[in-house]
């Protein structure tokens, strides 16, 4: 990975190293080259970590505490709230935890959207990305349905019932799912298993995703390619990681305010009702984080191709490095690119907004707009983009734009621009 | 810092978008806003409005609702209506559970303890529902947390009680309520002016009963909250105060080099 050769200073550590070498897989990831450039967007692959790891922990600790039957889970949740030392605390940062996890990677993937991270040479890393994303998406799915309220109950109903769509063996396959003919307790034990499982799968892919980031190294905000190690970069340790932690604080400090002062504003009240599969709620809808996919999958007036509409919604994002035909990365140089990111902004909350509406009337029109819109920004627009759009001058180091000295005019009333932008 | 704001600016912004998107449905009355004493970042039950709402669950609520996820000890515990442990043992003695088998194989009766569960007032759901004309009266521990709008959501229905309007039919055992999801409910009105009377002397009005037993139905679906909040504070402090060093740290470190962070 790294160029150099690192040699231990101390006998023992050369002893322990030459047989294993953690240390120099530890003096790596401290001397790893960052392009010193790098703005806040960046540090909230550090603050993920945090999440997966809370996650992880709190997980764990709930996980000795609740019971997996669907005649006592909401009741051994209640159990938690009242009962365990502290339960309350490591439930409801369990629950806004799961929140927070996705507001981090809706960040970090807007993040990689604007600054073109996804490109060449860093395919592999974004593919891997997506792949986390999805098993979180499965991962938090799970997680609530097992406190066993109504929206748990019928939100599983729901989305299980979306297999049901699939030509021949479709009913089989929910069946499967199930353990049953109905959502019911098999249901509820597979999905407990299954939501202890894939948090350690999403370690295993977050150690791949890093180190296939360690291979290039990082994209930085003007997205050009930079030599490493050189004035450009600073090590990792301290410089990277004294602002991640700054940046995990004030992230740590609005986590805070949701679990101590509003944690229960981000669920649904619905999911304190015990589940009762006689009574359907009003509105079914899922947490917040999957409300767009939702609003993708009602758009569509046949089940099967809504389904289809919403699994592609997350393909066409593992496949984006082939759409994107642009070769400048940092959408800091591509003045049409830049106003269509903030149109797949808009489009996406617009998306989150309608799936939390019901699916008639002018919302379903908003939905299906809103669908199109999202498609075509991936398959028509950004292949597109790439061939007709002229870029602004790149610059050739990043320290040139920081001082600013260019003998060229052009560039250096480019630079000047670029230093505001900053 | 200038970056900092901006950040915030969007937290603010994406946050505000998802707070606002409740109040999907049209024809519901604003519900009644209540400045409760346990809301604010400091709150904290009134502890004689909440041993108040304790006897208003007793002598009203109680003969349909349950309680079931409560314990007679958590009357007595800190945070709550903190009775004491000798009048929450009296409370707990005034109701029969059934226990065993004993030593014979025999199911017996005894008066509950304070590590007993509530008792609740019908053996099973469908009792409960066979009792109440066909509807279930809903376990209330959580029932604060379970309703949209909280605690101004329960007070609201109990004050919501009014002749319908004109035009609207309304079934045998049905009852208008302004602010009942659907605006008709099976409960009739369970409140009037002195059905309990209060010991500590306090006027035992509608709109003081329905606040009392609010308060009383928040501690029960929040037994923590207080905790909650006191920790709460304590751990914003932390993290602020942690966050200037490091942000001063952050500054010092970077400081080596000519970059501005």
């Amino acid at each position: 990975m790294s160029d150099h050769e690192y040699t231990p200073k101390s006998k023992v550590g050369k002893w322990f190293n030459d047989r294993l070498p953690l240390l120099t897989l530890a003096n790596h990831l401290t001397e790893y080259p960052t392009p010193k450039n790098l703005n806040y967007w960046w540090t909230f692959g550090g603050i993920l970590t945090f999440c997966l790891i809370t996650q992880i922990i709190t997980g764990i600790v709930l996980g000795m505490h609740y019971v997996a039957h669907a005649d006592l889970a909401f009741q051994s949740v209640e159990h938690i709230m009242r009962d365990v030392n502290y339960g309350w605390l490591i439930r409801y940062v369990h629950a806004n935890g799961a929140s927070m996890f996705f507001l981090a990677v809706y960040i970090h993937i807007f993040r990689s959207l604007y600054y073109g991270s996804y490109k060449s040479p860093r395919e592999v890393i974004w593919i891997i990305g997506m792949l986390i994303y999805f098993l979180m998406m499965a991962t938090a799915f799970m997680g609530y349905v097992l406190p066993w309220g109504q929206m748990s109950f019928w939100g599983a109903t729901v989305i299980t019932n979306l297999f049901s769509a699939i030509p021949l063996v479709g009913e089989s396959i929910t069946n499967w799912l199930w353990g049953g003919y109905s959502v019911d307790n098999p249901t509820l034990t597979r999905f407990f298993s299954l939501h202890y499982l894939f948090p350690f799968l999403i370690l295993g892919l977050v150690v791949l995703h890093i180190w296939a980031l360690h291979v290039p190294g990082n994209n930085n905000p003007i997205g050009i390619d930079i030599k490493k190690p050189s004035k450009d970069t600073v090590p990792f340790h301290p410089y990277i990681v004294i602002k991640d932690a700054f940046a995990l604080l004030i992230f740590l400090l609005i986590f805070a305010f949701f679990v101590f002062f509003s944690p229960n504003i981000l669920g649904h009240a619905d999911n304190y009702i015990e589940a009762n599969p006689l009574v359907t709620p009003a509105h079914i809808v899922p947490e917040w984080y999957l409300l767009p996919f939702y609003a993708i999958l009602r758009s569509v007036p046949d089940k099967l191709l809504g389904v289809i509409a919403m699994f592609a919604a997350i393909f066409v994002l593992v496949i984006l490095p082939w759409l994107d035909t642009s070769k400048v990365r940092s959408t800091v140089f591509r003045p049409i690119y830049k106003q269509f990111y903030w149109f797949l902004v808009a489009d996406v909350l617009i998306l989150g907004y309608v799936g939390a509406m019901p699916a008639e009337g002018i919302y379903l029109l908003i939905a299906r707009v809103a669908t199109a819109y999202y498609f075509a920004h991936f398959l028509i627009i950004l292949p597109f983009l790439g061939f007709k759009e002229k870029t602004t001058p790149l610059p050739l180091s990043i320290t040139e734009p920081i001082l600013g000295g260019s003998p060229d005019i052009v560039m250096a009333r480019n630079n000047s621009n670029f230093k505001e932008k900053l | 810092m200038r970056k900092l704001i901006k950040l915030s600016f969007f937290f603010i912004l994406v946050s505000s978008l998802f707070f606002t998107k409740a109040n999907a449905a049209g024809e519901q009355h604003d519900l009644l806003e209540v400045d409760w004493s346990f809301k604010s970042f400091f709150g904290k039950f009134d502890r004689a409005s909440l041993q108040r709402g304790y006897q208003v669950y007793t002598e009203v609520c109680a003969s349909c609702h349950s309680l079931k996820h409560l314990s007679y000890r958590n009357l007595a515990e800190k945070g709550g209506p903190e009775f004491t442990e000798l009048e929450a043992k009296a409370i707990a003695s005034n109701f029969e559970v059934i226990d065993g088998p004993n030593s014979d194989g025999e199911m017996f009766e005894r008066p509950a303890k304070l590590s007993d569960k509530f008792v609740m007032p019908y053996a099973n759901v469908q009792e409960a529902i066979a009792a109440n004309g066909g509807a279930y009266p809903p376990d209330m521990s959580v029932l604060v947390k379970a309703r949209k709008g909280g605690a101004d959501y329960i007070y609201s229905v109990l004050m919501g009680y009014d002749e319908p309007p004109a035009g609207m039919e309304l079934d045998d055992g049905v009852y208008y309520n302004k602010y009942m999801y659907g605006n008709k409910i099976k409960m009739s009105s369970p409140l009037d002016d002195d059905i309990v009377e209060y010991s500590d002397g306090t006027k035992a009005t509608v709109d003081q009963m329905a606040r009392d037993v609010t308060t009383f139905l928040q501690w029960t679906a929040e037994p923590h909250l207080e905790t909650r909040h006191k920790l709460g504070f304590r751990v914003i402090l932390y993290l602020s105060v942690l966050t200037i060093l490091v942000y001063f740290s952050m500054k010092k470190i970077w400081s080596r080099i000519e970059t501005e962070v």
